[in-house]
């Protein structure tokens, strides 16, 4: 069993609005395996962001079980979620998040910060340098978020989400705030990372974008439209 | 270093990058603590060297000293002070012989008068005394020698200026051997008293001159009754047994029964002392106040820009608890940053307050006393207005929902 990362069973998240009550999630199953590229398609509204949301341990469901890596993480409070999010997921953001004024090798790091770890300040570069030699961005970790384009800066933050390992990296609209061909770009980068074994969620709208997953799930008003696999698109690696 | 410990200290680093990274803000955000701390450094240092400086004039004074005044008698069941004196010379020796806790004895009257040297002349106030009031006085004179006891009982024109009179009347200095008259007496200046400055009420006490108490009562003032006996007890911690035997003394002598009525008074150093101290505590209480009421604003400060700082800063913790860090991890970055803010505002307002107490002493010569005392009070305070005020904002940080923070705009 261990090659489902996720498993979710009839998540319902019920948000109260005053005295009407908001169905965003209305019965979501869904397994995802070990090695997955995975794209969650659907409009706002749909309920992907909730989703999305629960997935990342952001929110936690109003009923129905997530088992992620194994473990039930449905019930978990605050401070067990913290350290779910940190040591199992990588979190992707469309606006990329990078702290302003902080360079490329702190960013990256920043994750270790809030971790058990115990590692030395030697053995966090490494581990920094490492993780941002494989987005492709060696010789620039001295640089500040505002000294990179949008392509670099997501690729930082696609460092930042490798550095603990995590079981899923989750990726929020990575594409949204860059250009056609930066946006090729990161989805080889994705998709290379995929092909060494990373599960990877991508959260998008735009078709284009969910065609470089190997599985296309549709999300419609709390509840999952379809669920395909198919021949994804590769991008030739352009960096 | 365990993983906690570590962590702890990799936040406090966050926590004062932050400050570094937005100079311009954290300087004047400290600058309320540094004005608020400096205030308080100065101002005690001002209020406590005024008292030390009070308490030193009181001790100037001589600390075993003790004053006699006539006070109120009762006349027929009306009770009034009438003017007239109740204490006369033979009372003051009286005292000599039988206190055995009094060291020095001096009967005095005071007047004023205007004394003329030559061309030149100089109001003052005139002291009678007998012999031993240089020595209750602890007063030693610069040039010249006091009267004598013959000279005392002889009732001598003989006169000891105060540094102040000599200054007016012979501005070249040679005043021992002159001749001054006061009200129209001719009297020889034979000595002149070592400069005292002014006492605790700001008075100059070297505008004085001072003549035998018999040749005052006789020749300037024509009273046949004393106005004052000065008396000095043998060590400082057996005035209040001198009091005691002195009251029994005049009592006595007056007739007054014991639980009447007496008819004069006394003030010790140590009540003078005491009731200074008090006006001058009074003093430094009150400047306190005011510069921790400024410290106060300074607080109210940090908090604003932390409560700014927080709401700026929302994507920024919503990120750092997307990828992990727990609600106290945010709390303790931003006290952190309060916190630091504060003591470095506390450090710089304490060398600021040295030096504008310096300053102060420099330039409007009071006396100042920067105490170590004040000095960590201040820069306590301020640490821990740190983090009275910086923990509000940072809770509120910390209970931040992720969600929320990472779509704030």
């Amino acid at each position: 069993m261990r090659d489902h990362v996720i498993e979710t069973r009839d998540l319902v998240k019920v948000y109260q609005m005053g005295d009407t009550e908001v169905r965003a999630l209305a019965g979501v199953s869904l397994v995802i395996g070990q090695g997955e590229l995975v794209a969650i398609m659907g409009a706002s509204g749909s309920g992907k962001s909730t989703l999305m949301n629960i997935l990342g341990c952001l929110d936690r469901p109003t009923s129905g079980t997530y088992l992620l890596d194994g473990v039930d993480v449905s019930g978990l409070d605050r401070n067990a979620r913290a350290d779910v999010r940190n040591s199992k997921i990588g979190f992707v953001f469309q606006s990329f998040n990078l702290l302003a004024r902080t360079s490329t090798l702190e960013n990256v790091e920043l994750p270790l910060l809030y971790s058990e770890s115990t590692l030395q300040q030697r053995e966090r570069h490494e581990r920094a340098r490492a993780a941002i030699a494989r987005v492709g961005l060696d010789g620039r970790e001295g640089h500040y978020p505002s000294q990179l384009s949008g392509g670099q800066q997501q690729r930082v933050a696609i460092a930042r989400s490798l550095i603990n390992d995590p079981a899923i990296i989750l990726a929020d609209e990575p594409t949204g705030n860059l250009d056609s061909v930066t946006s090729e770009e990161i989805m080889a980068l994705f998709q290379e990372l995929n092909d060494n074994g990373k599960t990877i969620i991508l959260i998008t709208h735009e078709h284009d974008i969910a065609q470089h997953a190997k599985r296309i799930v549709h999300v419609k008003d709390g509840r999952i439209l379809s669920d395909e696999r198919h021949e994804q698109v590769r991008v030739r690696g352009t960096r | 270093m365990n993983s906690s410990t570590l962590r702890l200290w990799n936040i406090t680093k966050v926590g004062l990058k932050a400050i570094s990274r937005n100079k311009m803000r954290s300087s004047l955000t400290m600058l309320g603590i540094v004005i608020g701390v400096a205030c308080v450094i100065a101002m005690v240092a001002v209020g406590s060297g005024a008292s030390k400086a009070i308490q030193a004039n009181i001790n100037a004074l001589g600390s075993n000293f003790i004053m006699i005044f006539p006070g109120a008698s009762t006349t027929g069941g009306a009770r009034i002070f009438t003017g007239q004196s109740t204490l006369t010379a033979d009372d003051a020796s009286a005292l000599k012989v039988e206190c055995p806790a009094v060291r020095y004895v001096s009967a005095g009257v005071r007047t004023g008068g205007q004394i003329v040297a030559a061309e030149l002349n100089w109001g003052t106030q005139i002291m009678g005394s007998d012999v031993e009031w240089p020595l209750i006085r602890e007063w030693n004179l610069s040039q010249g020698e006091f009267f004598t006891e013959a000279e005392v009982k002889a009732g001598a024109k003989a006169v000891v200026l105060g540094q102040t009179v000599v200054d007016n009347l012979f501005p070249n200095g040679e005043a021992v051997g002159q001749i001054v008259r006061i009200k129209n007496v001719p009297f020889r200046v034979i000595g002149v008293l070592e400069q005292k400055g002014g006492n605790q009420m700001g008075q100059d006490q070297d505008d004085t001159a001072v003549v035998p108490y018999t040749t005052a009562m006789k020749r300037l003032m024509g009273t046949p009754r004393i106005g004052i006996i000065y008396v000095s007890a043998v060590a400082p911690d057996r005035v209040s047994e001198a009091m005691e035997q002195i009251d029994g003394v005049l009592r006595q002598r007056q007739r007054i029964p014991p639980g009447g009525d007496a008819n004069f008074m006394m003030r010790s150093q140590e009540e003078i002392a005491s009731s200074a101290s008090q006006m001058s505590k009074t003093l430094s209480t009150l400047l306190g106040s005011v510069a921790a009421i400024s410290l106060l604003v300074g607080g109210i400060g940090i908090m604003n820009i932390m409560l700014v700082s927080v709401t700026e800063r929302t994507r920024e913790i919503g990120v750092r608890m997307a990828i992990g860090a727990k609600g106290r991890h945010v709390l303790l970055q931003f006290l952190f940053e309060a916190i630091a803010l504060s003591i470095a505002g506390g450090l710089i307002g304490v060398l600021l307050g040295a030096g504008v107490s310096k300053l102060i002493a420099k330039f409007a010569g009071w006396p100042v006393d920067v105490s170590m005392g004040s000095v960590l009070l201040a820069f306590g305070f301020s640490a821990a207005i740190g983090i009275f005020f910086g923990f509000y904002p940072a809770r509120k940080a910390s209970m931040l929902d992720p969600i929320d923070a990472l779509r704030y705009e």
